[in-house]
């Protein structure tokens, strides 16, 4: 616990409302009773919800019977290796490779962009695709803007890309992803058991509740959009679990001050003018149909795919980084095991020297659970 | 990543606004929020982009969390998203700052 926080702020922080909090546990216990089964699993797939669960020590206020697991819900835990073999030959080719921090240590196949980097490589840090051009207008070397998250992000991108007066040494090297296709995959996975989705509040900001209605249909279980708030997450919770006791398969919002069911148009239209959905690789889970987000023809000329040729073929003569061989971030991110179940958790693989993505990103379980601790019953 | 960040628009000009966040002034752009915004309205930021204008009767129990996130030091990774994603907004110009 930070010594920041004095322990009235926490207990503030965790509960807000203690007695709210302490009726929602409740009455998810009751539901739980109904249902009657020992065991009920639902996943968020959003770091966001992830660091708030652990944040505040949700899992251990909940009933053990309901058991709460992050999806993939880390855009930069699952951009491919090969995403970022792309990002490190630009940058080892003399382009300057601008990205968000979080990027830097994911493992590529011969090495990561912080490894490019200490090669020589082209590296800066951004917050924001703004920044980028921003560094392109005080340069004339060529910027590549690596673009990672999912389509929350991508509407900025997009929005940059549309722009006026774009500096002609600018371009775009998208690995957005689009959440709502790997929903489907996981639900159809062997071994996953998930009976319902807690959909990411701000996700949903944009592109509506309503676009879970097809999965629902579908696939035939619920889908709940709940903040970030402790008490929006237990009262998502509640929603979802009284949805599974009813067998309704349908959408919920409970986070209505920011979601609406048909999101947030202009920036659908911007985001979808500028990209389209197009199959690809996540890394450790599997190929998700129109689960990558690319740029359109229209915008070839600001592909940095299109606009370089790059070379992978020196990357791909080295093997994989060893321990990655062990790593089991694939498993956590589809949901059939959790960051306890790995050797290299907390032992080899460490924040300060991860061996897989989900130990790099502030959104990544094994990062989340290393600070926060974790809850090894999940 | 997704957790955004909320601020209070102080002025607007054309797709521009300087927004507020918790005492940090900042340049927040408006190409993608969906309603007209001006000075004292709250907006949902996300990588230096307006996302969405905060109704009025949510905005406390929106900013409360932030608030309390943002007293925690660094290396938290909740308060550590939250400054970068105020990172992600431009320095306002300084005739912007000093007339704000």
């Amino acid at each position: 616990m930070p010594e920041t926080l004095a322990r009235d702020d926490v207990y503030e922080l965790k509960f807000r409302d203690p007695v709210k909090a302490r009726a929602l546990t409740a009455a998810i216990e009751r539901v739980l009773d109904e249902i009657g089964r020992d065991r009920v699993s639902v996943m968020h797939v959003c770091g966001s919800h992830e660091q708030s669960i652990a944040k505040f020590g949700l899992r251990s206020a909940l009933p053990r019977r309901l058991s709460v697991i992050m999806g993939p819900g880390c855009p930069v835990c699952v951009t491919d290796m090969p995403e970022v073999d792309e990002a490190v030959a630009l940058a080892l080719d003399g382009k300057i490779v601008a990205t968000y921090g979080d990027m830097l240590k994911v493992p590529g196949t011969a090495m990561s962009l912080a490894e490019a980097e200490a090669q020589g490589g082209r590296v800066e840090v951004v917050y924001s695709a703004s920044q980028a051009i921003d560094l392109a207008r005080g340069t004339d070397e060529e910027v590549v803007f690596f673009a990672s998250g999912f389509e929350t992000t991508a509407v900025a991108t997009a929005a940059v890309v549309l722009q006026e007066d774009m500096p002609a040494n600018f371009s775009v090297l998208s690995a957005h992803k689009y959440i709502p296709p790997v929903m489907e995959i996981v639900a159809e996975m062997p071994g996953t058991n998930v009976e319902g989705f807690l959909a990411a509040g701000h996700a949903a900001t944009i592109t509506g509740s309503a676009i879970f209605e097809r999965f629902v249909e579908r696939h035939g279980i619920p889908v709940v959009v709940a903040g970030f708030e402790p008490l929006d997450i237990l009262a998502g919770l509640l929603k979802l679990v009284e949805l599974i006791r009813d067998g309704s398969a349908e959408v919920a919002n409970t986070f209505p001050r920011c979601v609406t069911a048909e999101g947030n148009r202009v920036a659908q239209e911007r985001l979808w003018r500028v990209f389209r959905a197009t199959g690809g690789n996540w890394r450790g889970i599997a190929h998700v149909p129109n689960g990558n987000l690319r740029l359109r023809d229209e915008f070839a000329e600001l592909d940095a795919r299109l606009r370089f040729d790059i070379d992978l073929k020196p990357l791909w003569g080295h093997a994989p980084h060893k321990l990655l061989q062990s790593c089991i971030c694939g498993d956590i991110m589809a949901g059939v095991a959790a960051p306890s179940d790995c050797d290299l958790f907390g032992n080899e693989c460490l924040p300060g020297n991860p061996v897989g993505a989900c130990m790099v990103s502030n959104e990544g379980t094994c990062k989340i659970w290393h600070q926060y601790g974790g809850h090894p019953e999940l | 990543m997704c957790l955004g960040v909320p601020g209070k628009v102080v002025s607007v000009d054309g797709q521009v606004a300087l927004v507020d966040f918790f005492g940090v002034r900042r340049e927040t752009r408006l190409d993608v929020i969906d309603e007209a915004v001006g000075p004292g309205d709250y907006v949902l930021n996300h990588v230096g982009f307006a996302i969405r204008k905060i109704p009025a009767g949510d905005i406390q129990e929106t900013l409360s969390l932030y608030e309390i996130l943002l007293r925690e030091a660094g290396g938290d990774m909740m308060a550590d998203d939250v400054r970068g994603e105020i990172e992600a907004s431009r320095d306002a110009a300084p005739e912007e700052a000093a007339r704000a």
